[in-house]
């Protein structure tokens, strides 16, 4: 059975050292990459009465940037590279919605990149890499 | 309402000395010019004392609650679910969740009625007014979900993905859907209320709330925050600035949450008193306590109040829940009548018993009965107006800096409360001019205007008006949805029937 690396792509520094990092381990193994973008969305947070009704129009642009402009040149290069690449858009926690796309497309590794965050808020809030560590429903490879 | 523009165009030019007279002189022209118009909607019943809108607004939610078999206690557990996230497709992430659409539309709601309404109520109707206003609270909660159901269903989409609902868009489809007559008309007529409810009491009556605390607690005139208060709304909805609106979006939930705590606290330091203001509120309810119009008076000052408080059956909600995109509108339904039972059976009902519990109404030792002031009001201790003065000082004996948190609360309030409803007046505006942005910049001009009109303007006749203009849209709303209410009962009947089997899963 082929392999699926599940790779979180969102156009930062940290997560191209993780798709160039995953991208050489496919090109050795074979495996299919899944590239996912996950936008910060929480279902409790305050929206005023204009926002509610502008949701879904801003939603739209945000997963057509997502699409066309972070996922879709790398899909481009990677594809041309001979790579089997696969894409893909969601809202939620980050961490949490990586661990669901794993099981939901039967990844067999996450790889994300690690941003280094240090101090204060890193530790009031953790950081995706850290949650993956714990929580990842298969093996997680965090790329410094 | 020309003459009010007039008399300011013409003020506005004199410099600051004259602030004083300007403000007088508002005054007498905005109570001349809406006087009319507050008789005509709080007409009395025919040999009764009961004003005919509030038998009206009364009369709808009874026949709601009783046409859809007491909907709200039987779907309250329902709609918590739904609220939670039970039901949400993960997939359908980034959209608007069941509880965003609950807090913006609440943001509307709650604020000023909850704090500045109850304390009108109580020292007219006495402590009797708040059994009424519980009441109304809960019946109201089917006239909620029923206007919200036919808000989702009937409202229009755009191709850029934006959508525009309410009462009016389900009154014009609806009644045609279902060969009725007549039925642009009332939506028409149905926008003309909304637009000067918005004006009313989502504005003016904000306003003039805000602008009272902030003098009495700071000692700031109310022109000045008038002006101030004009100006930041301005900056919002005309100026684009959203950084302002979404910084108190997130203040003002706090405050909500804070004003709860705060009175919860007075309510515990007071638990021995929790029984005693109870049987107030009963003895109130069912007997003469000594109030203008015994208890009849008790329950009109009761309904009015929730029904200012909560808006249900106004329609305004159906305008928030309307632009939410879910594939089922009895969902939002439910959602919705979980509104009243938070603004009034919780958050209303917390004030009314801070102020009778911290003793704040005088009552006669040997006789048992209020002590009524000059003007037909409860005389209270501090010797304060109705409105949230009394909320004011009930709080602050208890809390010496509770005052001070709450002209800011009431400050935020107002501000976030004329947003949402500046939203409503601009759906109403534009469903009767078309959409538009120059459309649009008119009515916002007209909104922020009002403001200044509604700070410096007095308590009475702000009040009045801001009801009349409020139970105005019931006028319409609460005829279309008896034509429509067997539209709702199909989509309830569906809905039920396929959650029982399972077609509506839960996701959690």
């Amino acid at each position: 059975m082929s392999e699926t690396y599940l790779i979180a792509f969102d156009g930062s520094a940290a997560s191209a050292r993780a798709l160039t990092f995953g991208a050489e381990r496919a090109r050795a193994s074979g495996a299919r990459l899944l590239l996912a973008h996950v936008l910060e969305w929480s279902p409790y947070s305050f929206l005023s009465a204009e926002e509610v009704a502008e949701r879904h129009k801003r939603r739209t642009e945000e997963v057509g940037r997502a699409e066309t402009v972070i996922l879709e040149p790398v899909r481009k290069k990677l594809t041309a590279q001979g790579l089997s690449v696969e894409t893909v858009v969601r809202y939620g926690h980050v961490a949490e919605v990586l661990c669901d796309l794993a099981t939901e497309y039967g990844a067999t590794q996450i790889i994300v990149g690690r941003t280094g965050e240090k101090g204060l808020q890193a530790r009031l809030f953790g950081s995706v890499a850290g949650t993956l560590a714990q929580a990842a429903p298969v093996p997680c490879t965090i790329v410094p | 309402m020309k003459y009010a523009f007039a008399a300011l165009a013409a003020a506005s030019v004199l410099a600051g000395p004259a602030q004083a007279s300007l403000a007088e002189q508002v005054d007498a022209v905005f109570a001349a010019s809406t006087t009319w118009f507050v008789n005509l909607i709080f007409a009395n019943l025919p040999g009764t004392g009961v004003p005919w809108i509030v038998g009206w607004l009364v009369a709808g939610a009874v026949v709601f609650t009783l046409y859809f078999g007491f909907i709200q206690f039987r779907a309250f557990g329902h709609a918590l679910q739904i609220v939670r996230g039970k039901y949400s497709d993960p997939k359908d992430a980034g959209e608007v969740s069941p509880f965003q659409a609950l807090t913006a539309a609440l943001s509307g709601t709650v604020g000023l009625g909850n704090i500045a309404g109850v304390a009108v109520a109580v020292s007219i109707g006495g402590a009797g007014a708040t059994f009424w206003m519980i009441l109304a609270g809960l019946l109201g909660m089917a006239s909620k979900f029923t206007e919200c159901t036919l808000g989702v269903k009937y409202r229009n989409e755009y191709p850029d993905g934006t959508v525009s609902g309410g009462p009016m868009y389900y009154i014009k489809k609806g009644f045609a859907e279902r060969g009725l007559p007549l039925g642009g008309f009332m939506a028409v007529m149905f926008s003309i209320f909304c637009v000067l409810g918005s004006l009313g009491g989502g504005n003016m009556f904000q306003a003039n709330q805000a602008a009272s605390q902030v003098s009495s607690v700071l000692g700031v005139p109310t022109w000045i925050t008038g002006l101030v208060l004009s100006g930041i709304v301005f900056l919002v909805i005309v100026g684009g600035i959203k950084s302002i609106a979404r910084v108190t979006e997130k203040v003002v939930p706090f405050m909500g949450g804070g004003y709860f705590l705060v009175g919860m606290s007075i309510l515990i330091l007071n638990w021995d008193m929790i029984g005693w203001a109870f049987s107030e509120i009963i003895r109130g309810a069912f007997t003469d306590s000594g109030i203008v119009g015994g208890m009849v008076g008790a329950i009109i000052q009761g309904f009015r109040r929730a029904a200012f408080s909560n808006e249900a059956g106004i329609g305004s909600a159906a305008i928030a829940h309307s632009a939410v995109r879910t594939k089922e509108p009895i969902s939002e339904g439910f959602v919705s009548l979980l509104e009243p039972f938070i603004d009034t059976v919780i958050i209303c009902t917390m004030t009314a018993l801070v102020i009778i519990i911290t003793q704040q109404l005088l009552i006669d030792a040997n006789t048992g009965m209020y002590i009524l002031g000059e003007n037909g009001r409860i005389a209270n201790v501090e010797g304060v107006g109705a409105g949230v003065p009394l909320t004011s000082a009930a709080f602050g004996s208890a809390f010496g800096w509770a005052p001070y948190a709450l002209s800011l609360a009431v400050f935020l309030f107002a501000f976030s409360t004329m947003i949402t409803w500046s939203y409503y007046g601009v759906k109403a505006w534009t469903y009767m001019f078309g959409e538009g942005e120059a459309k649009e910049l008119v009515f916002k001009l007209i909104f922020c205007f009002f403001i200044f009109v509604g700070a410096v303007t007095s308590l009475d006749a702000v009040i009045d008006f801001s009801d009349a203009a409020l139970f105005s849209m019931a006028i319409f709303n609460i005829i279309a949805l008896y034509f429509l209410m067997p539209i709702v009962k199909r989509e309830l009947n569906s809905y039920l029937l396929r959650l029982k089997s399972g077609q509506i899963k839960a996701y959690k």
